[in-house]
């Protein structure tokens, strides 16, 4: 369970990147926060791990709060949390199989994991994620010799060798095409449904949204402008509140997967 | 979790190169560490010298300073001198080194030879051997420092010119230019910049090189590196650094300055 | 041509400014040559000059070969020059990881003492050069290899470290950022997302470094710090020509032959 607390985030120079948000996530939703470019996206998705502070306000992670832990403590909170970037964000001259492991450091000790010192059960639990996401024949090979896909889907395997308890997922498709894009949602979905992994996911794109999510949060200018199930999230409804600008923003739209 | 997926899974690739790597390293290592005689005890065990040493140097002879000004210049003319000699005579050799300027293959690839063997020998070791030939003074330095410049300048120059636009090449070529307008036209406006940056490069490289040339007789400061060394006149090696340190930082500062401007 | 018609064409603005400068950087120029060229000493060739040379020739063309052999001869000191700048070249990389960190400009932190202070203490290095530390260091450990070990080590410093800056300015902030998001210690980031960037890059220049260490350890000897250089500045010195073209020619095969292997394997690691 995620909670958000009167959450609000101010940039150094001022810009209010988050407006008193208060939210409750529960456990094995499929949630996806759309909104145009500079809504507050990554800030709300990045606050939650925090890889981005939070100005005020508190973020609860299954009733322990993340905005006051420290050091190991914060640490192992982040492990329970799997994530997914735009860019894949592997070590793209290591091999697929050890960039998956990189998600089982935090629970072992320093000294182990220097030395590359995985138990036998971490890396049978890596090549089991890897054949989740139907890769694990290229466990040994060099990351950068696969398609954009493909290294998204090793970054799956690595939320998921963590053992993640939520997946928090940045824009996981706006490098990828049409297909590719399909394969990556639907390795997510299943991963949500098959071991009940709360899944939080950004995109641009609202009939993605559509099709994916069990919820959706619609953010404009740092506020929840929507929340709600996806049957309620008409085009009716997102016309009235974007307007304009959303029309605006899908004209120039640059990726053809939801524009029709 | 814990059980290898059922479907058939890549075996991992050998390591065995990886450890054969690493043995070959550390064999290196230790036959080197016994054939110089290392001893790192020593190092600790005479830590006491070298605090001693370093504290003798303090404070600097500051009067001293008026003493090394004029072979400090004359350190500074020969590295000046044997840059441009050297960026003069690098000019014919990178034309006859690079492959898309010279296309006879039986003239370019002796070229290099050549080059790569003048760069094999150290600049001090010219020195001494045109100290041998000359004398002492700063005209074996200038023989050494020319020579161990063409090395540097002509090598990068000529590989940049590999580097350039064939676009301008073709053009000259279409509109029937002979040898020399081509070279004029397409080669030198693009190689001038990279040129001149090397030669600055190659000048910071020199002063330093200027710098110890004197070790073996061939003119400028390292002359007084020795001789104070050699009688223990340590307040004194302190300011030939600190002197050295001077220019060679004033120096580095400035042609960084011109090489950002240009390019 | 004459039926062209005519245009009038505007000279660029600020054209003058840019022929003063020139002309302001040839009058420069100018002086500094002017300058130096005034500072050379008489310039005479010895009459000796010419029978030398010869001689040095005759004896690059009919070397020592007996020398090879030696005890303590030809193959002794190459090899102990190699074995200073394999084992120089290797404390100065270990010693140099820390200051490429050091030195490296950071989005988060960069400052006087995080950037700037590492790259003074790396250009104040780079400033000594590797003859005058061993100089030094034959006062602290005594004359011989070792000194020379000493000298290379550190002096690389210098140079290595800014080229190791550099490959670490240059990595992808990527990786480093989903390592924190695992719940990775720093050590843990380090090793799992930056070490695998910057390595390869820093192979590739120790390896460089070794190339340019190995042309260093052959002149050491000059001053005592062990190496081919002892029984080259000997011969030099008895114009033992036959003996000077031997070295010679042994040096200019060692730095060959370690300038392919080296060159090879930096290819293979990029």
């Amino acid at each position: 369970m995620i909670e958000f607390r009167n959450v609000s985030k101010t940039y150094p120079n001022g810009v209010k990147g988050l407006k008193n948000i208060n939210l409750t996530i529960e456990k094995g939703e499929f949630i996806v926060i759309v909104g145009l470019s500079g809504a507050g996206k990554s800030t709300l998705l990045r606050s939650i791990n925090r890889l981005h502070e939070i100005s005020e306000g508190e973020i609860m992670i299954d009733n322990e709060s993340i905005t006051a832990a420290k050091g190991k403590n914060l640490r192992h909170i982040r492990r329970d949390i799997g994530m997914i970037f735009q860019n894949f964000n592997l070590v793209k001259r290591s091999t697929v199989l050890r960039n998956v492991l990189s998600g089982r450091v935090a629970y072992h000790n320093t000294l182990r994991t220097v030395f590359g010192l995985f138990p036998k059960e971490d890396v049978n639990l890596a090549l089991n994620a890897l054949d989740r996401v139907n890769i694990v024949e290229k466990a040994y090979t060099r990351s950068d010799q696969l398609s954009g896909g493909q290294q998204q889907r090793v970054s799956i395997a690595r939320a998921l060798a963590q053992e993640a308890k939520i997946i928090l997922a940045d824009e996981p498709v706006a490098s990828l095409d049409p297909l590719t894009t399909k394969q990556v949602m639907d390795d997510l979905k299943k991963i949500n449904q098959e071991l009940g992994i709360t899944t939080v996911v950004n995109l641009h794109f609202i009939d993605i949204a559509r099709q994916y999510a069990t919820r959706i949060i619609g953010l404009n200018a740092g506020e929840v402008v929507f929340d709600g199930p996806v049957e309620e999230a008409t085009d009716e409804k997102f016309q009235e509140i974007y307007g304009q600008q959303l029309e605006k923003e899908q004209q120039r739209g640059p990726v053809g997967a939801g524009a029709e | 979790m814990s059980q290898p997926p059922k479907k058939t899974i890549p075996k991992p690739p050998t390591r065995i190169k990886h450890y054969l790597t690493a043995a070959i390293v550390l064999v290196l290592l230790a036959l080197s560490y016994i054939q110089t005689g290392s001893s790192f005890m020593d190092l600790i065990t005479n830590r006491d010298q070298m605090a001693s040493l370093v504290i003798d140097m303090f404070p600097p002879d500051w009067a001293y300073f008026e003493k090394i000004i004029e072979p400090m210049l004359e350190t500074i003319r020969m590295a000046v001198i044997g840059t441009t000699f050297g960026a003069i005579i690098s000019v014919p050799v990178i034309l006859l080194c690079a492959n898309n300027v010279n296309r006879i293959p039986w003239i370019s690839y002796p070229a290099r030879f050549i080059l790569n063997l003048i760069r094999t020998v150290p600049e001090l070791l010219l020195a001494a051997i045109f100290v041998a030939i000359f004398g002492l003074g700063m005209i074996p330095g200038i023989f050494a420092l020319t020579i161990f410049s063409v090395g540097i300048i002509a090598k990068l120059t000529y590989e940049s010119v590999e580097g350039i636009d064939k676009g301008p090449m073709e053009a000259m070529t279409a509109v029937g230019a002979n040898k020399v307008q081509w070279i004029t036209f397409a080669i030198i406006p693009q190689a001038a910049a990279y040129f001149v940056s090397y030669v600055l490069y190659t000048f910071e490289v020199n002063i330093r090189a200027a710098a110890i040339l004197g070790l073996v007789g061939a003119g400028g400061i390292g002359l007084y590196y020795d001789s104070n060394l050699g009688f223990l006149n340590y307040p004194r090696v302190n300011t030939l650094i600190i002197a050295t340190l001077a220019v060679v930082l004033i120096i580095d500062f400035v042609s960084n300055k011109l090489r950002e401007k240009l390019l | 041509m004459s039926q062209l018609p005519t245009h009038t064409v505007d000279k660029p603005k600020g054209r003058g400014k840019k022929i003063f400068n020139r002309v302001l950087i040839l009058v420069i120029l100018a002086a500094i040559y002017v300058w130096a060229f005034a500072g050379i000493e008489e310039f005479e060739i010895k009459e000796t000059a010419g029978q030398i040379s010869k001689a040095i020739f005759d004896g690059i063309i009919h070397p020592d070969w007996a020398f090879v052999n030696e005890e303590e001869g030809l193959i002794f000191g190459l090899i102990d020059t190699l074995a200073i700048s394999i084992l120089g070249t290797f404390i100065s990389a270990i010693l140099t990881i820390p200051f490429g960190f050091w030195a490296a400009s950071r989005r988060d932190k960069s400052g006087f003492f995080v950037t700037g202070l590492g790259r003074f203490v790396l250009s104040f290095i780079r400033v000594f050069p590797e003859v005058v530390l061993a100089i030094i260091f034959i006062k602290a450990v005594g004359p011989g290899s070792f000194a020379g070990v000493l000298a290379l080590g550190l002096h690389s410093i210098g140079m290595l470290g800014k080229l190791f800056a550099e490959e670490v300015e240059a990595i992808d902030h990527g990786p480093r950022e989903a390592l924190i998001a695992t719940g990775a210690n720093r050590i843990q980031v380090l090793v799992y997302s930056v070490l695998p960037q910057v390595l390869p890059g820093f192979i590739s220049y120790t390896l460089y470094r070794f190339e340019l260490n190995v042309r260093g350890a052959s002149i050491l000897g000059i001053i005592g710090a062990g190496g081919i250089g002892a029984p080259l500045i000997f011969a030099l010195t008895s114009r033992n020509w036959p003996r000077v073209g031997v070295i010679l020619l042994g040096i200019i095969v060692l730095v060959s032959a370690i300038d392919l292997i080296s060159g090879y394997l930096r290819k293979k690691i990029v």
